[in-house]
């Protein structure tokens, strides 16, 4: 079938404005918006600009927003898009754009390295693994899953209009270590969170959830957090 | 404008070797990472099935059985003394990483949970055992990002989205001697020379001279393809794995766990298949005589579909829950991509291109050799881009989330020792001046060939002539496909002239790589007149030590014209310690 793909183009060396531009492809049903993307890069113009790797929704590259919505373009596919009608392709939005559908992911992972997302431990290390059970384990899983891909960040209103928000993306990550058993820096990570721009900012409009790629209950962990914090002492 | 930096360590690559890697030069010595993606792009994290060491924790086992199992998986290619520094490390590579904070699945007893993986058995080859230590289906997402996480603690220093394009040598009295590198940066266009004492290539596969692969967009093998120019060899590059379980038509991988798990392969004809192939293990065979014998019965008629092109991966066995927690993303590709449902559904599936053997030849503390014997001092390689050789002729499953850890780590700790003691090199007038002139050349030409059609036509070739199974004719289409295409690539024209983000340009530069070592592949495989683990010649059905026990070392070499290149071929023996090469039967 032949599809149309309407992206919004920006390169800062051509000129200050973004436009939107159309191209027709030819794509099947069960191909990717990413195959899409690549077929126009390809065939028709390559100074189309965006990034990619796996292309199979695990590395977290190719967020980006796909009529509207927050996708991996590798993970949709062209017949759950609507393809008789154009499909919208635009950059994530909150973060400054670099070149069509490039942004600079620096304020992002900026966030998350605030939080401190690594296992906090004291005292001398165990020769062989520390215990943990299977429920303490089960604990923290589906905020494991995340590819770091800004999807659920970039679909937050308030990371939108406030600039100096961590987003829920940071807040996942600090969630993963918050609930591990094995970690003993809950204290400093509640208090890097309980901060103004912390997850008090959150205001539940779950965009970020239905964002994930990776089906993590964004906000669910949010809460999780806030919960933590209320109950700390 | 050329800016110009210094380090004692630079590492060039972020996935699981570069990391590891960076966390032990980094708390060493000072230490810069490159990056042509953001360290938690890289392939590692698409590795799925787990990392094995023998720790016990569920059954008996020794390190001695995982030395056995790697070196009678590789088909008795690999250097056992490799292998069996591999094989004993692996249980403190788990150990860190669970001290760093992996999130491993656990026993009832808390323990670190171990499965079933292929070519891993007790006793030497007796029955299959539970070695493979995981987290879900997606133990190389939980080994990227635990490792990134420490990198964050301990401050290593990133350059992301810097493309290394050139290695700089110095000719001295002690041999050729690595002494920095140049990288484009990708968001200005601007070019860094980055002068070290040691350098680590931790750059990863090729995986993208084939059509259909598990690798990513990315794994374009610029690593090796700059060292290969730099005259420096690249050994045993015609063993290329290809995975069994390639999602049909798309090549996502499905990993081998699902069959660790229980999972069956069955033909058209409801068969288990693999009973026939290797009666002991059946389905957790080495990869090389699954994905063989995948093609085989698709070859005879016996595969499923419209084309009777693939064959079935059956979990509809298996307990949902068991399927939800141990194997939920998988499961969720063949939802996505395929639209079937794994709990009620065979998945169509067939073999992908998957990992190289081969690379750059390196002693077991990573030191890069430019021959069979001789460093190259200061410079380093690990993980996919290396050849140690710990994987011989076929790799096993799990066996290269093992290897980054454990050599990587080794190549972080011997490239900060070096530095510590050896002095930065002059580097010559205008370090830069081949990098500058190679990307002028590409975002300047106005030739009239395309980046896409020349990579389409390369993979398309290789998909049909250098895949699961090659003859000497079918090589030599290969190989000729390969020079026609790579007379025309001097005629492409990047559209893009910007300096920004220019990605374009990026994939003229990677497919000159490929091009570079699909010809490499080729040649060496056309060599090689026999059949040896991930290489089956059916003009050569069998493996014969007699001529054949040896690694390939190839050399590029210029022609005496000057103009041209042509590839050398030498030999270095393998390194055997305890194990007697045996016919490899499962």
């Amino acid at each position: 079938m032949d599809v149309t793909v309407k992206i919004l183009r920006y390169n800062p060396e051509v000129s200050e404005d973004a436009s939107w531009e159309s191209y027709q492809v030819s794509a099947e049903p069960t191909d990717r918006v990413l195959d899409a993307l690549h077929k126009v890069k390809w065939d028709l113009d390559g100074s189309l600009t965006f990034r990619r790797s796996c292309a199979h929704g695990v590395c977290g590259s190719d967020a980006m927003r796909i009529n509207g919505k927050n996708r991996l373009a590798c993970k949709t596919l062209i017949k759950d898009v609507n393809p008789s009608q154009p499909i919208s392709v635009e950059p994530i939005k909150g973060l400054p754009v670099l070149k069509d559908l490039v942004v600079d992911m620096e304020p992002f992972f900026d966030a998350y390295r605030s939080v401190m997302p690594f296992l906090v431990t004291s005292g001398n290390e165990p020769t062989r693994e520390r215990l943990q059970s299977q429920t303490d384990r089960e604990r923290f899983d589906d905020t494991t899953k995340c590819i770091l891909c800004a999807a659920c960040t970039t679909s937050c209103p308030v990371y939108w209009t406030d600039g100096q928000y961590f987003g829920p993306q940071a807040i996942v990550g600090a969630h993963r270590f918050i609930f591990d058993s094995r970690d003993e820096g809950t204290d400093q990570r509640l208090e890097i969170l309980n901060d103004k721009e912390g997850v008090w900012r959150c205001r539940t409009t779950f965009n970020c959830t239905e964002a994930c790629p990776r089906g993590i209950e964004v906000t669910k962990a949010i809460q999780e957090v806030k919960r933590a914090l209320i109950f700390r002492r | 404008m050329v800016q110009t930096h210094k380090y004692d360590v630079v590492i060039v690559g972020a996935g699981g070797a570069g990391m590891r890697a960076a966390l032990e030069a980094g708390q060493r010595t000072r230490t810069a990472v490159l990056t042509k993606l953001y360290p938690t792009r890289s392939h590692t994290g698409a590795a799925q099935g787990g990392m094995c060491a023998a720790l016990a924790n569920v059954e008996e086992d020794n390190w001695e059985w995982h030395t056995f199992d790697t070196v009678k998986g590789g088909d008795y290619l690999v250097d056992q003394d490799a292998a069996e520094v591999m094989a004993k490390e692996a249980i403190d590579a788990v150990l860190d990483l669970e001290k760093m904070g992996l999130p491993f699945n656990r026993t009832e007893e808390g323990r670190i949970d171990q499965r079933r993986f292929g070519g891993h058995t007790r006793n030497h080859g007796e029955a299959a055992v539970r070695r493979s230590c995981f987290a879900a289906d997606r133990t190389g997402h939980m080994i990227l990002q635990t490792l990134y996480q420490q990198c964050i603690k301990h401050n290593v220093e990133f350059y992301n989205e810097f493309y290394v394009l050139d290695l700089l040598t110095k000719e001295t009295p002690g041999g050729t001697k690595a002494t920095g590198v140049v990288a484009y940066e990708l968001a200005t266009g601007e070019i860094h020379v980055f002068k070290a004492k040691a350098i680590i290539f931790a750059t990863g596969g090729f995986g993208k001279v084939f059509r259909t692969t598990s690798n990513a967009h990315t794994l374009t093998g610029d690593g090796m393809g700059i060292v290969w120019r730099k005259g420096l060899p690249l050994e045993d590059m015609e063993f290329f794995q290809f995975h069994p379980t390639g999602l049909a038509g798309l090549g996502v991988l499905l990993s081998e766990a699902a069959r660790g798990e229980g999972g069956i392969l069955r033909n058209s004809e409801n068969e288990r298949f693999m009973e026939r192939y290797a009666p002991t293990i059946k389905d957790l065979a080495p990869r090389d005589m699954v994905a063989r014998a995948m093609a085989n019965e698709v070859r005879e008629g016996r595969g499923a579909g419209p084309d009777k092109a693939y064959v079935y991966l059956d979990l509809t066995h298996l307990p949902k829950e068991q399927i939800d927690a141990k194997l939920p993303d998988i499961t969720e590709f063949a939802r996505t991509y395929l639209g079937v449902e794994p709990y009620t559904e065979m998945i169509p599936v067939f073999p992908t291109a998957h990992y190289a053997m081969g690379g750059i030849p390196t002693n077991i503390k990573g030191e890069a050799l430019r021959d069979n014997e001789t460093v190259v001092p200061g410079l380093y390689a690990a993980g996919e881009v290396a050849c140690v050789s710990v994987h011989g002729a076929n790799r096993l499953g799990t066996n290269s989330l093992l290897d980054i850890n454990v050599f990587g780590r080794r190549a972080g700790i011997y490239a900060a020792e070096y530095a510590a003691t050896a002095e930065f090199e002059e580097l010559p007038e205008a370090p830069e001046q081949l990098v500058v002139d190679q990307i002028e050349m590409l975002r300047d030409a106005g030739g009239s060939e395309r980046v896409a059609a020349i990579r389409a036509e390369l993979q398309a070739t290789m998909d049909i002539n250098a895949q699961v199974y090659r003859d000497e004719g079918s090589l030599k289409q290969a190989l000729s496909d390969i020079e026609g295409l790579q007379a025309r690539y001097v005629n492409i024209s990047v559209q893009d002239k910007g300096k920004r983000f220019n990605t374009d340009l990026l994939e003229a530069i990677e497919l000159g790589f490929l091009l570079d070592l699909a010809e490499v592949l080729v040649v060496s495989a056309l060599a090689r007149n026999e059949s040896r683990g991930g290489h089956y010649r059916e003009d050569y059905p069998h493996r014969d030590d007699v001529n054949f026990m040896r690694h390939t070392m190839a050399y590029r070499e210029k022609t005496e014209e000057g103009a041209g290149h042509r590839i050398r071929l030498d030999y270095k023996p393998v390194v055997q310690t305890r194990y007697e090469p045996m016919e490899r039967k499962y």
